[in-house]
């Protein structure tokens, strides 16, 4: 089982352990392989032939993605013959579809776009045909514009492999070919559950967040990691930030725990309360009948002099305090520490029981 | 959950009882049935409504509401009378077996079919599955929980787990799905009425002292009161002010009128909140709170990982964070607070909070650690009582199935029992605001028998 296996990549000499494919050993000693349709952690297809190497002795050219590496292979990643099939491929998917980087949401975080840049394609040897599918626009979450859809079938293996929510597939066959809901649905209307791991996983603009339209290109996007704020799974996601908004949420798979990348709808889409015009932007005080602006100071005052006058008249234990599980630990913390040390009260207690 | 999350995956048996999970806690919803569909272990579904994830049960259990104890003890009478017991450990490891075993005696699956409407047989094949599985995770969450016989079910899971040695092990476990986001960290601080952070009691003379040195105050040693009792206080008039930190009881707690009674009868109530709550609109004064994106911090989930939340946003006109405005009201009540920031609060809770101790911010700045976390070596601890039980033994309850206090009869001829959905959180305070979500389920819905609804 232990035994390690040498092999070459590019003239280097590495070891790799059985069973490893010629993708993830040089995955892991840095040598560079372009890939469209591999997902960690799925099926390997091999469905869009960018992986492909040469290997010694091998008659035709493999897809390293579903090679598994064998003893004293001589593998070469980048002779002309690798980089003409390559282009080959790329110039068949660029044609075959809408490429048109200007308003795709995708622009500058796009494989394919890479792609074409790391081959130095000037334009494809075949006329552009895009299929002319109409852009699904039926919900705000998600929107699908198959015409930049390369096939690669990431978002199928996600959505049955990873959140097993067995949504996706392959239909038709041939240049018809389409990924999508059973009966070719809509999202909206087929049993998706808006997870957006889809979203997350497709290279190119055939699956954005339909909110993050035009709101930032993704270079101007900051990403701050956090935990969301819904259940108790408490998934690790990142914040996509412009202009002090929140965009969208995405996520990452190098976050392994505790999600591995996986959200649901609520932490994926449920984020619009945050800059919500309804959220309360100064404290209010009561006054004939009425909630009325007020500033810290008066409230603090107001707050302070009527909780030492019950104290006084009635006792510490006549105040109580529910404490949140939704606030942070720092925060609960404190609020204990408030009705403890500074009311005097053992009343405070917070939603668990309920 | 005494186990994590990442063991679900990869266990033989998984028995779900009163969890939806794919609706509650969607990722782990996910864990489950990887496991069923990519590791080939069993699943055991336990619930009166077909919830999504009977699809993946190799059995699934349909108890009328409110005899879940009863089943699990079907479960249990079957494991005894087929030997599927782990004797070993039983023997080593735990106590009050006998006395269990008695009571176990007469729950036959045909006596359990009986009342809970679940086939004999049904109940035989779903007991050796758990009982024959190397290892077997139970989850569970509000549905065995919330009756008048919570405790019960939440003890009975425990005698099952024991019963087949499945407590301390990888995989295993008696594993509650929490709800809320933090409503682990929020227990684990102490925001309760009878114990201090960590649990340390607050009648407890040596835990108090600890405090009161830190603190520098003098402690009361009697524990407070219960969220109801706060609320039936309230009402009686023995209770004159109240201050709630982000919670909305106006929705949340059962029976309203009895609340905004309660509420309107206090001298001040204070609500500090990110939203005009239906609670905060009956407040004498309103703090506004900015949100989890507008703050550092730390949340503890499910698996008692505490992980941290960091500021991304401004907060909107005034807002300032939860911890701000304690510290700031506080200080004016002359006891001063000064806290420059979230991180010097949990320096402060390191040092009180003995499962704490080692979760430093810079050690959680890459992954959460799970308490209990003694020191700033420690790793964390991924599952519980390993080797030994937090108490020495553990302990078998012996447990007899009493029927729930409220009954259908002629007045009331049905039993409602409520649920959640994927895409609302709680009282939907958040999630009503996001334009997805609503679209996807713009409605509360009631399910009925269509025979009944005739
Ligand atoms: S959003 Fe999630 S459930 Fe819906 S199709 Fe995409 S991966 Fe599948
Ligand atoms: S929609 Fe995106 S992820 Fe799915 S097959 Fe097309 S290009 Fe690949
Ligand atoms: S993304 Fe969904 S599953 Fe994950 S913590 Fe948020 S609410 Fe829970």
């Amino acid at each position: 089982m232990d035994q390690k296996i040498s092999l070459t990549i590019d003239g280097k000499k590495l070891e790799a352990s059985p069973g490893q494919t010629i993708l993830e050993v040089a995955g892991e000693n840095g040598i560079h392989i372009p890939t469209l349709c591999y997902y960690k952690g799925t099926t390997n297809v091999g469905a869009c032939r960018v992986c492909v190497v040469e290997v010694e002795n091998a008659r035709s050219l493999v897809a390293s993605c579903c090679m598994p590496v064998s003893q004293g292979m001589m593998v070469m990643t980048n002779t002309e013959r690798v980089m003409n099939a390559r282009k080959l491929v790329v110039e068949l998917l660029w044609s075959s579809g809408d490429h048109n980087c200007l308003q795709c949401e995708k622009n500058g975080d796009c494989e394919l776009q890479d792609l074409v840049y790391e081959l130095g394609i000037e334009k494809p040897r075949f006329d552009i045909d895009s299929p002319g599918y109409e852009i699904e626009d039926t919900n705000s979450m998600i929107q699908r514009d198959l015409n930049k859809c390369i096939l690669c079938g990431k978002c199928v293996r996600v959505c049955n492999e990873i959140q097993v929510h067995e949504v996706l597939d392959f239909s038709m066959r041939g240049s018809n070919a389409k990924v999508g809901p059973a009966f070719d649905t809509d999202y909206i209307d087929s049993e998706c559950v808006f997870c957006g791991a889809c979203v997350d996983v497709c290279p190119v603009g055939a699956l954005t967040f339909k909110q993050a339209r035009f709101q930032g290109r993704p270079w101007e996007l900051e990403k701050v990691r956090t935990t969301c704020p819904y259940c108790g799974v408490g998934c690790q996601m990142d914040l996509n930030i412009n202009d002090g908004k929140v965009v969208k949420v995405t996520t990452n798979r190098d976050y392994d725990k505790p999600n591995q990348g996986m959200l649901c709808s609520k932490g994926r889409f449920g984020m619009n309360f945050i800059d919500s015009p309804d959220r309360l932007k100064t404290p209010l005080i009561r006054r004939d009948g009425e909630l009325k602006e007020a500033s810290w100071e008066e409230t603090y005052s107001y707050i302070a002099e009527k909780f030492a006058s019950i104290k006084k008249k009635n006792g510490p234990d006549s105040i109580a305090g529910l404490s949140s599980a939704r606030c942070t630990n720092e925060e609960n913390y404190l609020f204990q520490k408030f009705m403890r040390a500074v009311i005097g009260t053992n009343n405070v207690d917070h939603c668990a029981r309920l | 959950m005494t186990n994590s999350i990442e063991e679900i995956e990869f266990t033989d048996a998984i028995l779900a009882i009163g969890t939806n999970t794919t609706e509650n806690h969607p990722v782990i919803g996910s864990r489950i049935k990887r496991a069923v569909r990519q590791q080939g272990a069993k699943l055991i579904v336990v619930d009166p409504r077909k919830i999504p994830l009977v699809k993946y049960a190799n059995i699934w259990l349909r108890p009328k509401p409110g005899t879940n104890v009863l089943v699990l003890s079907g479960l249990m009478n079957v494991i005894l009378n087929e030997g599927l017991l782990a004797k070993e450990y039983i023997e080593t490891r735990t106590e009050g077996f006998d006395a269990f075993k008695e009571t176990i005696e007469k729950y036959t699956p045909e006596y359990v079919e009986e009342i809970s409407g679940v086939p004999a047989d049904d109940i035989r094949i779903a007991a050796r599955i758990y009982g024959e599985a190397e290892r077997a995770a139970i989850l569970y969450t509000m549905g065995i929980t919330q009756h008048t016989h919570g405790t019960d079910a939440v003890k009975s899971c425990a005698n099952l787990a024991m019963l087949c040695g499945n407590v301390g092990v990888e995989g295993g476990g008696v594993n509650p799905l929490r709800g809320q986001n933090n409503v682990q960290g929020a227990c684990d601080m102490g925001a309760l009425p009878n114990v201090l952070p960590a649990y340390q009691q607050v009648a407890s003379d040596e835990a108090r002292a600890k405090f009161e040195k830190a603190w520098d105050v003098s402690l009361p040693a009697k524990p407070g009161l219960t969220i109801m009792e706060i609320m039936d206080a309230a009402h009686n008039g023995d209770l004159k002010g109240l201050y709630i930190m982000g919670e909305n009881p106006m929705i949340s707690d059962p029976d309203l009128t009895h609340v905004e009674a309660s509420l309107k009868n206090l001298d001040i109530l204070v609500v500090q909140d990110i939203f005009l709550t239906e609670t905060a609109q009956l407040a004498d004064v309103v703090l506004p709170s900015a949100c989890f994106a507008e703050k550092d911090g730390t949340f503890s989930n499910t698996e008692r990982r505490v992980q941290r939340i960091r500021k991304a946003v401004e907060a909107p006109g005034e807002a300032k964070a939860d911890w701000q405005i304690i510290s700031e009201l506080a200080t004016k009540m002359n006891y001063t607070m000064e806290y420059s920031s979230a991180e010097e609060i949990m320096d402060e809770i390191n040092g009180l909070t003995p499962s704490y101790a080692g979760i430093t911010y810079e050690r959680i700045e890459e992954e959460g650690l799970q308490w209990p976390c003694p020191n700033t070596e420690h790793p964390g601890t991924k599952y519980l009582h390993k080797d030994k039980f937090s108490r020495g033994l553990g302990l078998f309850s012996a447990i007899d199935y009493r029927p729930s206090e409220e009954l259908p009869d002629e007045q009331y001829p049905f039993i409602l029992t409520t649920g959640r959905v994927l895409y609302h959180f709680h009282t939907a305070t958040m999630t009503r605001r996001s334009e997805g979500l609503n679209e996807k389920y713009p409605e509360s819905l009631a399910e009925i028998d269509p025979i009944v609804a005739e």
